[in-house]
């Protein structure tokens, strides 16, 4: 009984002991930077040789109280930095990826429209990845949902799962059009990567946002959810947000304002 | 065996003249030799060539589990920096023609490579970096084209050199 005792004392998954871990490890990444350099930094200008960390959890919040009515800048920008045909120019429009899409939603009683994105949500508890049969749909440290093209098998449960429409698959052979950075093909399933070869290039920013913002129209701010100094978590702190299907308690990575 | 024995006699009964066109004759197997051609860029590679030859798919491997699940994207062993160096400077890409880098070695080996699936086989980069892109350059006119007034078919043509 005394070593099972010991034995769960050591179970190195004890939150209290986690916690420690955690902040030890914070700590020492604070004391070697360079003296001058902001110690919220450090979370986000990760070295190169780094791994991503859950000191950070990239999200979005996505005010529809600003986006506009017939724009689709950020759908556009995000097929331009990924590489992905637009439905309006594939030939198979049914077939179609859509990483980010626009909806136009009307009230039937006040006719009252709103505008917004949808794309993966980049839950924290994603269905796609309880479901996905060989471990390629997964969660990146940083909060980022992915498909690790390398082991999907193209078998589509993720996209039966996900209860966002988020996910598509590559039916047809892309001929070499995909972008260096972003690579994607034919079988395997993708979504929304938050564009991940941004952040992880340090830019900060995904293409939407990016896009949104040139517009002038603000209602995409991208940025780390778990840093209380980032823009995002003062807006969320301070604007009544909801999560779509926010029933299902998956504790989503999108946030939406004024639906 | 009985073709080898049957060049041997004719090789024996026939005069040292013989000999030397017997000899000169391509080998009547094999597939043609791989045409490996020097990297564009770069003057050494991130390991030996006799390392790289046998582990290049090992080290590639454990690259790319690194960048997908870590986002760890250091240059060494990233294929994207093997494509910017090995790209052909006819097709600009590392598996567009048969002489290419990756299939001239890949084909005469019979070892079908799957990387090009999903990823690019061009570099990445501006123009002054990869002049052969032509794809790209096509549409940094088009930009410029969109951003001043007119360029001038000169200066287009410049740019497309």
């Amino acid at each position: 009984m005394s070593e099972l005792k010991t034995m769960s004392d050591n179970t190195p998954s004890s939150p209290e002991r986690r916690r420690f871990v955690g902040a030890a490890t914070a700590t020492a990444a604070g004391l070697t930077i360079a003296p001058g350099v902001m110690l919220y930094e450090v979370a986000h200008g990760r070295s190169e040789e780094q791994a991503v960390s859950s000191a950070v959890r990239w999200g979005m919040l996505v005010d529809a109280t600003k986006c506009a009515t017939g724009c689709n800048d950020c759908v556009s920008a995000c097929s331009t930095e990924n590489g992905w045909t637009p439905v309006a120019e594939s030939q198979h429009p049914k077939q179609a990826p859509q990483w980010i899409r626009k909806l136009e939603l009307q009230d039937p009683l006040t006719q009252m429209e709103t505008n917004l994105p949808m794309m993966c949500q980049h839950c924290a508890e994603p269905p796609c990845v309880d479901v996905c049969p060989t471990g390629a749909s997964f969660k990146r440290a940083d909060g980022i949902v992915l498909v690790n093209r390398h082991t999907c098998i193209g078998c589509r449960y993720c996209m039966m799962a996900c209860p966002y429409k988020a996910r598509s698959l590559v039916h047809e052979s892309l001929n070499d059009t995909q972008k260096p950075d972003v690579p994607r093909g034919i079988g395997c399933v993708e979504s929304c990567t938050l564009c991940v070869q941004k952040i992880d290039r340090g830019d900060g920013n995904t293409a939407c946002a990016e896009a949104c913002t040139a517009a002038g129209h603000n209602a995409l701010l991208f940025g780390d959810m778990n840093d209380p100094e980032s823009e995002i978590s003062k807006r969320l702190r301070e604007l009544p947000t909801k999560q779509v299907r926010a029933d299902l308690n998956l504790n989503l990575g999108v946030r939406y304002h004024g639906i | 065996m009985k073709r080898l024995l049957a060049l041997g006699a004719v090789v024996l009964t026939t005069a040292a003249v013989a000999w030397a066109g017997a000899d000169a004759q391509p080998k009547a197997s094999g597939a043609p030799k791989p045409a490996i051609t020097k990297a564009v860029k770069g003057e050494q590679c991130v390991e030996s060539n006799d390392f790289m030859r046998r582990n290049h798919m090992k080290v590639l491997d454990h690259h790319r589990d690194e960048t997908v699940l870590e986002g760890i994207r250091t240059k060494k062993y990233s294929l994207k920096e093997c494509i910017n160096c090995h790209a052909s400077e006819k097709t600009g890409s590392v598996a567009a023609a048969k002489e290419d880098f990756c299939v001239s070695c890949h084909s005469y080996a019979a070892v079908k490579i799957d990387c090009f699936d999903c990823h690019s086989t061009k570099p990445q980069g501006s123009m002054a970096m990869h002049p052969l892109n032509a794809e790209s350059a096509h549409y940094k006119h088009k930009l410029a084209a969109q951003a001043n007034s007119k360029v001038s078919a000169e200066e287009m043509a410049g740019v497309a050199q």
